[in-house]
């Protein structure tokens, strides 16, 4: 490891993390929790697309009003025209179930983890940007560096860089409120009781596109997570992710 | 690791019992008040409770939105039209007026309605969405006599927990909560859009329960009953929709 490859910012935190475990038992708990509840969440919900495989703007839609896009895939109703000469098989009874019970799993353990997050300090020390990196300077050279598939330097392994963290911060903030607060919105019971849930969305069928974009965003994010995670070390971050220790030397593969 | 005292694992024994029977008393309340769906068993168990006890307890008295005129889906979309039986067929020639709707089970009085004598109560106009589990829905004015009614004029006993209803199609029979049951936005509809109910849509009788999706809306209705228990209707999920995979709550 030559010694300029260490970000002398982040050294002392560093040296002082040495011991202590990479990932705190709850921030690896509710990780590894919130990826099999996404997932399942994931799976059921695109069988439920596949029963109506087309998006509207407004309070409602139907294969008989002009759709926003559809997906061009076949479907599991023959209700929907879709150019296929076949009908999918219906999917959505144990879909159904799934993703809502999915959907508590993962609201809960997102609430507990937020909670934590705010009292421990968690998103103050690891996720909110260092004073010193608040600056678009620095925001400039750290996506530079991404976009260079530059080798990760050794606090890579310690601490979240500048663009790790504000897409965390994103995700978790905006993103997965947004989804969350999208499929409420869907509810024809819940929003009898809290009706600006859709009406600020503009309508029921806004409110389910926007559910469809958000979880192409956050599919999206899985997808550069997991190759990051790959270019990085994926058996060195995994472990970390799961044992809590990294790598025995503190660097980067 | 250090060996786990007895201290340790009496406390632990202690704190596992008492989390276990609170369970099962948070599982007795919970039944008290109506939070558990009759889908309650199996791995999705627990998701169903939580959504249909939170529902309950955040959604008692709400109203389901209701729409302006101009909002009205033109034209509406009827889904997939019953396949008529010989029965229904006989009944349509003649207009429908020997439709029936039998209310039975706990009620003082047990009836027979025709079409005509629904009619004669207070009818209830309502501009709502109906709402397809698989996404679509469509805004449509519904015509028809709040369910409450037929319920009070049939002297419906206190121990009634649930409204159990068939369409004549066989296969489709649904149940609601009192707290469905007995809400004012739940209709059996016999107009829509200022015309009788067309059969595409349920005509000429369909229960709409707006606050629920598409299909807890039984069309074609001829038979309500009311009981305390739902264990004796079909293998006791609360509908058909259980037996065919789908969940008994449909407020989300």
């Amino acid at each position: 490891m030559p010694e300029t490859a260490w970000n002398v910012d982040r050294l002392p935190a560093v040296a002082a993390r040495a011991d202590a475990p990479r990932h705190t038992a709850l921030v690896r708990v509710t990780h590894w929790v919130t990826t099999v509840c996404f997932l399942a969440l994931l799976v059921s919900g695109l069988e439920i697309v596949v029963s109506h495989p087309r998006f509207y703007w407004g309070e409602s839609g139907n294969v008989l009003t002009p759709a926003l896009f559809s997906l061009p895939i076949p479907s599991s109703r023959a209700t929907v025209p879709t150019g296929y000469g076949y009908v999918l098989p219906d999917q959505n009874g144990w879909s159904r179930y799934l993703h809502f019970e999915a959907a508590w799993v993962l609201v809960l353990t997102g609430a507990l983890y937020v909670i934590w997050g705010a009292l421990s300090g968690h998103f103050r020390k690891h996720l909110l940007p260092d004073v010193s990196d608040r600056s678009m300077r620095s925001f400039s050279r750290e996506l530079a560096r991404h976009l260079r598939f530059a080798r990760p330097v050794a606090a890579d392994a310690w601490s979240y860089n500048l663009v790790q963290r504000l897409t965390y911060l994103l995700v978790i903030f905006v993103l997965f409120p947004l989804v969350i607060w999208t499929g409420l919105a869907m509810s024809p019971a819940f929003v009898s009781a809290v009706p600006a849930t859709v009406t600020w969305l503009g309508g029921r069928q806004s409110a389910r596109t926007l559910h469809f974009l958000v979880t192409v965003a956050l599919v999206a994010f899985l997808v550069v997570h997991v190759a990051m995670v790959w270019f990085a070390g994926f058996r060195t971050r995994v472990m970390a992710m799961i044992t809590g220790v990294s790598a025995p030397t503190g660097g980067p593969e | 690791m250090s060996p786990i005292s007895r201290r340790t694992m009496i406390t632990r024994g202690l704190a596992a019992a008492a989390g276990l029977s609170g369970l099962a008393v948070a599982e007795r309340i919970a039944d008290r008040y109506g939070l558990v769906p009759p889908d309650h068993g199996g791995i999705y168990g627990a998701g169903e409770t939580l959504t249909y006890a939170t529902h309950r307890l955040l959604t008692r008295h709400s109203l389901a939105r209701e729409f302006s005129r101009s909002q009205i889906s033109n034209p509406p979309f009827a889904n997939e039209i019953a396949p008529p039986s010989d029965q229904f067929t006989r009944l349509q020639a003649d207009g429908f007026k020997d439709w029936r709707l039998a209310v039975e089970g706990l009620v003082a009085q047990p009836a027979s309605l025709s079409l005509d004598e629904i009619r004669r109560f207070p009818a209830r106009r309502q501009i709502t969405e109906i709402a397809c589990e698989e996404g679509w829905s469509y805004v449509a004015e519904w015509i028809g006599t709040p369910l409450v009614d037929v319920l009070r004029a049939a002297g419906i006993m206190p121990q009634a927990r649930y409204v159990v209803y068939f369409s004549i199609q066989r296969s489709w029979w649904e149940s609601i909560d009192m707290a469905d049951a007995l809400h004012p936005q739940t209709l059996l509809a016999y107009a829509m859009n200022d015309g009788d109910l067309p059969v595409g849509f349920g005509g000429p009788l369909r229960l709409r329960v707006p606050r629920q999706l598409g299909y807890k809306s039984v069309k074609f209705i001829n038979r309500l009953a009311v009981t305390d228990s739902l264990k004796s209707f079909g293998k006791g999920l609360g509908s058909a929709s259980p037996e065919g995979g789908y969940s008994w709550y449909a407020g989300i």
